[in-house]
């Protein structure tokens, strides 16, 4: 599913990008590396998101957010 | 005794990890602020005495990597990697570790002496967590100091620890514990103990080769392993400054791969020094969730804004006038002590109808620019900028723009130079055109004084409320403008809203004040040397005319420029002569309107009460009512902005056209908003 699909409060786990080469590594540098999990904190209507990375909250524009393909991560505990 | 040794420190960091702050608490407002070489990225330096070093500081700009991707990556990895400074420090927020430890492995990786300033421990232990700073040095190589930039706490020990430092060369063999990972490590191979990055067999080989072509062909380079690095990342600047011979078979396609290696070992050194997980959810959440949620997001901002304003208007005229009963004492004393000294009127005339009205006039209107200032620098430093590109980015995004053009806007309430510049962080040039078009239309801290002073005269109890819409006006004016040229635009443009949410904070004081205090000097100076020199023009061309020497203002040459020019204004309700000369003088600065229309309707104290009283009652006999001066505020806040807004648009868009398109739009679209007002409004009232 794309991350833009995702219902807030859930947690995800990146599985492959499909953006702009500089986009791509600049959110992996930022810690949004494959396999990585993310909490969905928020989202809004038009599809712009805002999400916890290792710590960080990020917001994504939609034309990222719909970029980028996840699946829900496992719950631990 | 010995000469000083000059030592130079870089401070390096993420966006928002309190390195500004933490460079403050060291050099306070001593500053100094430049370009880096050939860039228009500031450099702000700053120097202190340290025991017996003189420390030299230079803040680098906030990055979250060492690539080359950007302006800012550049320079803070060319300034580290120049042998300039004699320690890097790395400032880390602690409470986002495992993102900031991305930058701290890039900056050893260069192999300069780097010292970690541990910043914002404090939030840590509020949400529950620890950090083994026994265990994290052990594992980086490097010195840990805990610091507190707010707090002031542990700078010295920072400063010890970096002169301490700084002929740091030898490297200490590094102790990996790897046997208790359940996670198989990267780390199994010792033949690279030295190093606290290691990577996986197959990058170390690749990174052995180049480095092996490197040492042959450029033996006197610094850091042949970070150069390896670089050029198996496929880095640009790198490869196309070294180049070497590699087989017709080796990739350099790697970069993502060793991006994704560090992360591991990031998630390796967080597991074992962070202890105790986020036990409390953080209160950065809790407000989140109120401050940018769907449907209450807007408004908030919106309310926010307004309270802004609230408090410019109502504090600051509560504050104005007292400065305004000053000025009078002022003005009244040095004409009396000018006319006591016989000095001849008209030299009078020219230091206080000319210079002390002008300029002092304008200096009253300091304590709403020092609250509007205020009130930004504490959005700005809390952390709720960046929500409001969320919360604007679904609007911004329908007018073609990303919601982070949306922060340099904000900024425009302020002063449109410091905002034109503000929209270089767009990566998009026709972004960033576009955002340099709209944003001299929001309503910036020049144009404050005209509100002011017509929306008091004028509207009575209603001058808030018109100042307000002016405000109101502007942006949605902007965002209409917007739309036009995104409708206009067939290519369909990718804005890409990506932007770090920092965590909110109390702001500091010191940076708060730092901040109000450049935009206050900035305003004296614009007084002392703009609004002086412009005061002064006015007062020449208003008492000289055809036959010399005038008192009688209708005979000089001012009136009679004003009077070619006044059918153009009639249509919009701005047929007089004297509007139409305080239009032309305010393009020096905003500000200049109100200092001239002193000076022209010879009124020598005009934003004291009398003053207001009297310009208001000279105004109506001339048949200049409330829809006038209501299209008079409209049109100053839509026409050409000042001499320096276009002299800043010029250097950023590097374009004399786009900037003589920025002129002539705004002057259209003031004339033709203005005319439309003033015709259903005179239908109306």
């Amino acid at each position: 599913m794309q991350l833009n699909e995702g219902e807030t409060g859930k947690k995800y786990e990146v599985q492959e990008m499909h953006l702009a080469l500089e986009t791509e590594r600049r959110l992996e540098a930022l810690g949004m590396t494959c396999r990585t999990v993310i909490a969905m904190m928020n989202k809004k209507r038009h599809g712009a998101v805002i999400v916890k990375v290792r710590g960080t909250r990020f917001a994504l524009g939609k034309n990222i957010a719909e970029n980028i393909q996840v699946k829900e991560a496992p719950v631990h505990e | 005794m010995s000469e000083r040794e000059q030592i130079q420190i870089g401070f390096v960091g993420n966006p928002n990890c309190g390195k500004t702050t933490l460079f403050n608490a060291y050099t306070g407002a001593n500053l100094k602020v430049a370009n880096w070489p050939g860039v228009t990225v500031e450099k702000v330096e700053g120097s202190f005495k340290y025991k017996n070093y003189d420390m030299k500081l230079v803040d680098l700009p906030g990055t979250y990597s060492l690539t080359s991707y950007t302006m800012e990556e550049q320079v803070a990895r060319e300034y580290a990697m120049s042998g300039e400074c004699d320690v890097i420090i790395d400032v880390v927020d602690a409470s986002s570790l495992e993102r900031n430890l991305y930058l701290t492995l890039q900056l050893i990786e260069l192999g300069r002496p780097v010292v970690m300033a541990m910043n914002m421990m404090d939030i840590v232990e509020k949400r529950g967590m620890e950090i083994d700073l026994h265990r994290l040095p052990e594992m980086l190589g490097i010195p840990v100091i805990p610091v507190s930039a707010r707090k002031r706490k542990g700078l010295d020990i920072l400063m010890h620890a970096a002169v301490h430092h700084r002929n740091h060369e030898e490297v200490t063999p590094m102790i990996h514990h790897h046997e208790k990972q359940e996670k198989e490590s990267r780390h199994i191979h010792d033949h690279h103990k030295e190093f606290a990055m290691v990577y996986s067999d197959e990058i170390e080989d690749k990174i052995d080769i180049i480095k092996e072509r490197l040492k042959e062909k450029y033996p006197d380079l610094f850091n042949h392993r970070w150069h390896a690095i670089k050029i198996l990342e496929g880095d640009k600047t790198v490869t196309e400054r070294y180049p070497i011979d590699l087989p017709s078979d080796f990739s350099c396609n790697y970069e993502s791969e060793i991006i994704n290696q560090k992360y591991d070992f990031i998630d390796e050194i967080v597991s074992e020094v962070l202890v105790n997980k986020e036990k409390k959810e953080a209160s950065t959440d809790r407000v989140d969730r109120i401050l940018t949620h769907r449907w209450l997001g807007f408004p908030i901002f919106l309310g926010i804004m307004a309270l802004v304003f609230l408090l410019t208007f109502t504090l600051g005229d509560w504050l104005k006038d007292y400065m305004s009963v000053f000025l009078s004492w002022v003005s009244d004393s040095v004409r009396g002590g000018m006319e006591a000294a016989g000095i001849s009127a008209a030299v009078t005339s020219l230091v206080v109808d000319g210079i002390i009205s002008g300029v002092g006039g304008i200096l009253t209107f300091l304590p709403n620019i020092i609250i509007l200032f205020l009130a930004l620098a504490f959005l700005e430093d809390s952390g709720y900028m960046s929500r409001a590109a969320y919360v604007m980015d679904g609007i911004m995004g329908k007018v073609g723009l990303s919601g982070r053009a949306f922060i340099p806007m904000i900024l425009g309430f302020g002063c449109s130079v410091p905002a034109v510049m503000a929209s270089r962080a767009l990566e998009d040039r026709r972004d960033r055109l576009k955002t340099m078009l709209v944003t001299p239309l929001m309503s910036c801290s020049a144009r404050l004084p005209i509100y002011v002073l017509l929306s008091e005269i004028f509207f009575g109890d209603n001058a808030m409320i018109a100042a307000y819409s002016m405000y109101v006006i502007g942006l949605l004016m902007a965002i209409l403008a917007a739309l036009i040229m995104h409708l206009l635009d067939r290519r369909k443009s990718t804005y890409n809203l990506l932007i770090e949410l920092p965590e909110y904070k109390a702001p500091s004081g010191r940076t708060v004040f730092i901040y109000v205090w450049e935009k206050v000097k900035d305003y004296l100076t614009k007084a002392g040397t703009t609004i002086f020199l412009a005061s002064i023009v006015m007062w020449v061309l208003l008492n000289f005319g055809a036959g010399g020497y005038t008192t009688d203002i209708t005979q000089s040459f001012g009136a009679a420029i004003g009077r070619v020019i006044v059918p153009v204004f009639q249509p919009v309700g701005l047929g007089y002569w004297q509007i139409v000369v305080a239009l032309i003088a305010g393009i020096s600065a905003k500000e200049v309107v109100v200092s001239s229309c002193s000076v022209l309707f010879g009124i020598s104290n005009v934003t004291s009460q009398a003053g207001m009283a009297s310009l208001g009652a000279t105004l109506g006999t001339m048949g200049f009512g409330p829809l006038n001066a209501y299209c008079m505020m409209l049109f100053c806040l839509l026409y050409v902005p000042c001499i320096a807004t276009l002299a800043t648009i010029k250097r950023e868009s590097g374009s004399w056209k786009f900037t003589g398109i920025c002129i002539v739009f705004q002057l259209l679209l003031a004339w033709v908003m203005t005319f439309l007002v003033y015709q259903i409004g005179g239908m109306l009232l």
